[in-house]
């Protein structure tokens, strides 16, 4: 199906960390009891006003710097009106005509190709409440209504399903980084909706868009657009139409399903919000925010390949999560070598952190032990296969690695006569490799450390054993 | 003087000298309300029980001295949310609604030390001109009880006419404070918007909203402006002003201010008893030592068209929360969508369902810019024109009303008719300017017919000062209807 390209726009709903609701004061914290954490301002009652959170406006602002939008010196809240049950007023109150940032990039690197994203406008916004069904009747819950939410929309400068992905992913990491959104697309607090068109590849005019909705976690949103691509060329290629339509990304059965066609669609009514004034924001409290800003992935990625030599792989993993990041320099700071740290982090404790499920912050082991378990390597107390044992006894217990190695004798035989002792049984043992080995089978060599560290439970010094098998064979 | 028929400041002074108890005229009222009521209908519902209880909470408490308006009993107009007494709007829809929490200017009352007596009255949501359009009853003019008190506060209007109350709470968006006032022949400010916290309104048209004081006199709305103005952290329109005592400067007369008279307001239509009424008005202005003269406002043939799309809009989202859903009346229906159309078909009147589809329309694709955006557009002109003429006066007079207050009945089945009834007080609520009402003469029928005072943005000061000055020459507002 080549001959066609796909042209891709985002609209990424991000739900802000505040302690409080956008315009009131109840707790935006998740998973309370239905219905507790409101008042009659989140639910509607009549004669309520709502008053704007001063820290979502920060938040909102700390983002469109880290997206290098501009930042709107004035900018108005307008209500979206629709009719349902989760949405207590009757209205949304968002931002239309004039958002709070506008003409952003994000540049993102994927498929072997850097891409500049446009970001056309990052508004401010109430989330609605949540309808639950029930057998034969529904309740609502307005705890989540009016958690300030935050909607990022981007040019139709996305081309591929990976760069999408590749998009999704870096703007995760970098609301993580600035500590305005928790990223969990699973639980609904990043959530993404695509605008979908294909046209003849070169072309520069655009195709009949459609709008994909429902895609709640990280790993469709590659696949529901690949699906809606292929659907869509499928359509021309018959010599069909595209419809402009939103359609629903169901994962179960893999497809995008029609939800409803622009006929269809709704007129919000949007007009100015009379109850709030026009937001104006001062050129002092911007460069405030932009000083304090936090130095992000990309900039970091380039300092952890300049400052510690660290090849572009290592630096992009390392520098991904700000958690991760921090956790290596802790170490490095303590006197680990880059290199190993980074070694160490991207296998053992990458691998131990997958298959545990948690966060690097709340695992046991800390940068302290990482660099006294590179001491008792580099010291030669232990070999570097059992400190793979003791990483994960530290990783698990939270332990000192010496403690473990002194309490487990796991420190390494560097007695010349135990080992030549080892070295001796193992080639009389086998005497047909040894043979062969004479004969010039020189691979062989790798077989006998593997015996002779056997039978040390791994605790030969390896370097050792190298040595005195090559003299003994010669 | 029966205690019934005192202002506000004479009860103050006469609580405070031991003239009277604060018992005693509590129970004077409500025996007058007893007496009245039958005929007026001001109140949705009186508060009795509640009042005696907080008449003992006021008397142990010993703030006496501090409160401004200690003991003093006030109606409140039932779209003005007062916690753990029912604020319905005069609509089905809010029919037993208890609202939770507290208004901030019933809060500022409260700590002020009144009594609330009930809440009065309105046109349902506040939308219309002769009360005719509450979903419960209509109420009736106490001058002549075949006729309207006008609207939307009628009922604050007609208690304060009736001594039913000694002052009232209003709310205006079109002219909802000052044409009842006109009506019933007692005093009615609209403050500058943003003076006064809306907190606790139930908003009609939230840009044009704003509560106000219906009074026996200029003294009496200047002390409860006193109370109930000044910035509100829960209202985020309300004016970062300070506080002010408007009451001081009451007494420094009119004479140097410059007075302006808008040549379109003097225009076919204007009954001619109530234009010679505003003439003899401004006369004696002038005789007090004001300069009168001519100014413009050219944009006026526009406000009724611009008022009507604006606030309409507003209503009509304003009015969206009331589904069914969460709280109010419900009615039943197999499905969502018909639990929402049966809810609303059934808890709203006809002018309310009129305002929000003509509001759903003009938000609507394709009519929002010929509609909407073309009413802001004429509005910023309609407060350019009151900035131009601003410049030249200190003040602008007209009439409140075109005509004194009309026969019930008469234009219930106008809409048109009946919007023209604010014709003169609409431009004021756009330009978010004061205006006052005070009685300045009667008809020959023996209707009240009131002048209307304009004033800059948050200068309510000299447009009390002047109000006071011809209120203290005229005496008009001492007249009181045979009940
Ligand atoms: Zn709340």
């Amino acid at each position: 199906m080549s001959g066609y390209e796909a042209v891709i726009g985002l609209e990424i709903h991000a739900q802000l960390l505040t302690e409080s609701k956008i315009f009131c004061g109840c707790s935006t914290r998740f998973g309370a009891e239905p219905n507790t954490q409101t008042c009659p301002v989140c639910i509607g009652m009549p004669g309520v006003l709502p008053v704007l959170n001063r820290r979502a406006v920060e938040f909102t602002i700390r983002t469109g710097l880290a997206l290098n939008c501009t930042i709107a010196s004035y900018s108005r809240f307008a209500r979206k009106n629709y009719f349902y049950p989760d949405l207590p007023k009757g209205y949304q109150i968002s931002q239309y005509e004039l958002p709070l940032c506008r003409d952003g990039h994000l540049e993102i690197h994927a498929g072997g190709v850097r891409r500049r994203v446009g970001i056309t406008r990052i508004h401010l916004e109430e989330d609605a409440g949540k309808n639950i069904h029930q057998k034969d009747s529904s309740l609502v819950d307005l705890n989540r209504a009016g958690v300030p939410l935050m909607e990022i929309v981007t040019e139709p400068d996305i081309r591929t399903p990976t760069e999408a992905a590749a998009f999704m992913k870096k703007l995760r990491n970098i609301l993580r980084y600035l500590d305005v959104c928790d990223g969990n697309m699973e639980q609904g607090s990043l959530r993404c909706d695509a605008n979908v068109s294909v046209r003849p590849a070169g072309s520069t005019g655009l195709g009949t868009k459609t709008e994909v909705k429902n895609i709640n976690s990280f790993r469709f949103v590659e696949k529901a657009l690949a699906y809606e691509i292929r659907r869509q060329m499928r359509v021309l290629e018959e010599g069909g139409r595209v419809v402009q339509e939103t359609r629903l990304w169901d994962p179960a059965a893999g497809v995008t399903v029609s939800m409803r066609t622009k006929e269809e669609a709704q007129d919000y009514r949007y007009f100015p919000e009379p109850d709030l004034v026009p937001l104006e924001v001062g050129e002092e409290w911007i460069e405030e925010i932009r000083s304090t800003l936090v130095e992000l992935p990309d900039k970091k990625r380039e300092r952890f390949m300049s400052e510690y030599g660290l090849p572009e792989y290592d630096a992009e993993v390392l520098t991904e999560e700000r958690a991760v990041a921090d956790w290596f320099e802790e170490a490095v700071r303590l006197g680990g070598s880059p290199k190993a740290v980074s070694n160490w982090m991207m296998t053992e404790l990458s691998r131990l952190l997958n298959e545990t499920g948690r966060e690097i912050a709340d695992a046991p082991i800390t940068p302290a032990h990482l660099v006294s378990l590179l001491k008792l390597i580099e010291e030669g107390t232990i070999s570097g296969t059992i400190a793979k044992t003791v990483f994960e006894e530290v990783f698990r217990s939270g332990r000192e690695p010496e403690v473990i190695v002194r309490e487990k004798g796991l420190v390494q035989i560097t007695d010349t006569g135990e080992i030549e002792r080892l070295v001796d049984d193992v080639l009389s043992a086998n005497p047909a490799e040894v043979e062969r080995y004479r004969k010039g089978e020189a691979k062989l060599l790798g077989f006998f450390v593997g015996q002779v560290m056997k039978a040390s439970k791994g605790k030969a010094n390896p370097k050792l054993v190298n040595e005195l098998l090559r003299r003994k064979l010669s | 003087m029966e205690p019934f028929r005192l202002g506000v400041s004479d009860a103050v002074d006469l609580l405070r000298r031991g003239g009277i108890s604060a018992a005693e005229l509590l129970e004077a009222l409500f025996r007058r309300i007893d007496a009245v009521e039958p005929v007026v209908r001001a109140f949705v519902t009186v508060t009795r029980d509640e009042a005696s209880a907080r008449l003992g909470e006021l008397e142990s408490s010993g703030e006496g001295p501090h409160q401004a308006l200690h003991a003093i009993p006030l109606a409140v107009k039932d779209n003005i949310c007062t916690a753990g007494v029912k604020t319905t709007c005069s609509s089905r829809i809010l029919r037993n609604f208890v609202p939770p929490y507290e208004s901030t200017v019933t809060a500022r009352l409260l700590r002020e030390g009144y009594i609330l007596l009930g809440k009065t009255n309105l046109d349902e949501f506040a939308m219309g001109s002769s009360t005719e359009n509450s979903g419960f009853f209509p109420t009736r003019n106490p001058w002549d009880p075949e006729r309207v008190p006008g609207g939307s506060s009628g009922g604050s209007a007609a208690a304060v006419a009736a001594d039913e109350c000694l002052a009232a709470l209003g709310s205006d968006t079109g002219g909802s404070i000052r044409q009842p006032a006109s009506f019933c022949g007692v005093v009615g400010l609209k403050p500058t918007y943003g003076r006064v916290s809306r907190y606790g309104l139930v908003a009609f048209a939230s840009s044009l909203d704003q509560i106000g004081p219906i009074t026996k006199s200029v003294r009496d709305a200047a002390l409860l402006l006193n109370v109930i103005s000044g910035h509100d952290p829960l209202d985020s329109t309300s004016a970062p002003v300070d506080r002010q005592d408007f009451t001081r400067s009451l007494d420094r007369g009119v004479k140097g201010l410059r007075i302006g008279v808008p040549k379109e307001y003097f225009v076919e239509g204007l009954d001619r008893e109530v234009e010679q009424a505003v003439r003899d008005a401004i006369g004696e202005l002038e005789r007090l030592g004001a300069e009168v003269s001519e100014v413009s406002l050219p944009h006026t043939g526009y406000a009724v068209a611009t008022y009507y799309i604006l606030a309409t809009s507003e209503a009509s989202s304003n009015l969206a929360r009331y589904d069914g859903v969460k709280y109010g009346f419900r009615a039943e229906g197999a499905d969502l969508i018909e639990m929402y159309m049966e809810t609303r078909a059934e808890g709203f009147g006809p002018e309310v369902k009129r305002r929000i589809m003509l509001g759903t329309y003009a938000l609507s694709a394709g009519y929002y810019e010929a509609y909407y955006r073309k009413a802001q557009q004429v509005r910023t002109l309609i407060k350019e024109d009151f900035e131009r003429a601003f410049e030249r006066v200190d003040l602008i007079v007209t009439p409140t009303t075109p005509t004194p207050a009309f026969r019930l009945g008469e234009k219930v089945s106008d809409p048109l008719q009946m919007y023209l009834s604010d014709i003169f007080t609409i431009s004021v609520n756009l330009a978010g300017v004061p205006g006052i009402s005070i009685p300045c003469g009667f008809s020959t029928e023996g209707l009240p017919i009131g002048m209307q005072l304009i004033g800059r943005h948050f200068d309510e000061e000299t447009l009390l000062r002047a109000a006071h000055a011809y209120e203290a020459a005229t005496g008009w507002h001492g007249r009181r209807p045979v009940l």
